[in-house]
């Protein structure tokens, strides 16, 4: 097996190219789904906020400014072929000098700070690095900003596995309930089931990155995310929580076995602001 | 049945006794940036006794932290943040003569409440619509705390800045009743 090298130059260009796509470029998922959302909601008031969301992407994508003016953390996944060596240095300085090149040229809201004194770190680093070991030779690299208002609704609890699926459903759906208007609804619910406590929240992290309206292929678990989104729709929060039919674009449900004694349940909430971009390197 | 209304800043209390929860209403003049950080610097202020950098009265808040302004723009995207947050502080800067915030999300009912008291009102702004918000924006310039970057206290000289009443100064809530109305079961 050759081993086949990737210079640290080209994973900062990557990550630099990929902070601002993402933060200027919404997916065409999103905006198929806005186009839904706007043909299918009640409420008049919902549609003007849907029809505004559509026209901010359009101005986004053609003066190339960023969709939100929150441009999130930079939360970055990694996914490592074996057969990569990695040359010309230290690979999560690396990651930290794309995002700190993205976000100054890219003109992108740096809103790292410290927890405690709330200093920014001016850079928008240390970003959120989910680094993983994977057959073959080619990196795959995914920038997925997150926003603050969306996370700050996020939870994770540890049910006790008598609450079973039943449990999860209504934990979910008062979650989103109690969120209201402070997510930036319409949003996408990622769930993370199982594992342990901090597994189940990486389950419903990356549960944000599938393409909207892919259903997991378990079929019974698909049809529990559809089951969660039919709930949350009744909700009536609507577009910016005005009130509506459009709560959420969509549900995603990941699960993985978890301890005898447990029941872990994440549930990781994102704005219509729903942004991540890829490459292969 | 919801208005349109243009207004002019500083607003009156006559200005806001008219609002309605769910009147689509056209800001213009000045509007003053504040978030997190800023408020708490002028909340420490009014507890010890000192002057504020920004005189409050009559005026309107917006509670936003915009993004870097590209060359030859007045300011980047500029959506609104989370309001909940400024909760603690809001209703000492109403019962100060603020008349009007500008944010999303739910407020607390202190806030709601000193709302009603002191006749201020609560605009909502679409949230993620930042470069389309951008728009309406036509100067920013810093006026205290340049330390805090994006959360530093900007005065933004704004032309029919769209917003929605959400909190009225009759203590009516649009996020109560807009739910109602839509929700089920």
């Amino acid at each position: 097996m050759m081993i086949r090298e990737v210079s640290t130059q080209e994973i900062i260009k990557v990550v630099k190219d990929l902070c601002i796509d993402a933060n200027y470029n919404l997916g065409t998922d999103v905006l198929a789904a806005f186009d839904q959302a706007i043909e299918n909601e009640k409420s008049e008031t919902a549609r003007e906020v849907l029809r505004e969301l559509k026209e901010n992407a359009r101005i986004a994508r053609e003066e190339k400014a960023p969709i939100c003016q929150d441009c999130g953390l930079a939360v970055v996944f990694m996914e490592i072929g074996q057969d990569v060596h990695i040359t010309g240095g230290d690979l999560k300085a690396a990651i930290n000098e794309g995002v700190r090149q993205g976000y100054e040229e890219g003109y992108l809201r740096k809103s790292a700070c410290n927890p405690i004194t709330r200093k920014n770190t001016g850079d928008n680093t240390p970003a959120i690095i989910h680094l993983e070991i994977v057959p073959g030779d080619k990196i795959k690299l995914i920038v997925a900003p997150k926003g603050g208002g969306s996370e700050n609704m996020s939870r994770v609890t540890m049910l006790t596995p008598a609450a079973g699926m039943e449990g999860v459903k209504d934990f979910v759906v008062n979650r989103v309930k109690e969120s209201g208007s402070n997510p930036c609804p319409p949003t996408i619910i990622g769930i993370g089931v199982g594992g342990t406590f901090e597994r189940s929240a990486m389950l419903a992290k990356k549960a944000l990155l599938r393409t909207l309206g892919e259903r997991n292929p378990d079929p019974e678990l698909a049809n529990i995310e559809k089951e969660i989104f039919a709930r949350i729709e009744k909700l009536g929060i609507g577009p910016m929580g005005y009130g509506g039919t459009t709560t959420s674009l969509d549900v995603f449900l990941e699960m993985e076995p978890c301890h005898i004694a447990s029941l872990p349940v994440a549930v990781n909430i994102q704005c219509h602001a729903a942004r991540h971009k890829e490459a292969v390197i | 049945m919801s208005q349109q209304i243009r207004l002019t800043t500083p607003l009156t209390t006559d200005d806001v006794e008219k609002l309605r929860i769910g009147d689509k209403v056209l800001l213009n003049g000045v509007l003053f940036t504040g978030r997190d950080a800023a408020h708490k610097r002028l909340f420490d202020l009014i507890h010890d006794g000192k002057e504020l950098p920004i005189d409050v009265k009559g005026q309107v808040i917006y509670y936003v932290g915009p993004t870097p302004a590209k060359p030859g723009k007045p300011i980047g995207s500029a959506g609104p943040t989370t309001s909940y947050r400024m909760d603690p502080y809001s209703p000492k800067l109403i019962e100060l003569g603020l008349k009007g915030m500008i944010g999303k999300g739910n407020r607390s009912q202190a806030v709601i409440d000193a709302m009603k008291q002191f006749r201020a009102v609560y605009f909502g702004a679409t949230g993620g619509a930042g470069a389309l918000i951008a728009k309406r924006i036509k100067k920013a310039e810093i006026v205290a705390y340049p330390d805090l970057g994006p959360e530093a206290i900007r005065r933004l000289e704004v032309e029919d800045f769209p917003v929605t009443v959400i909190n009225d100064t009759k203590g009516n809530d649009l996020f109560v009743e807009g739910i109602s109305r839509y929700a089920q079961g």
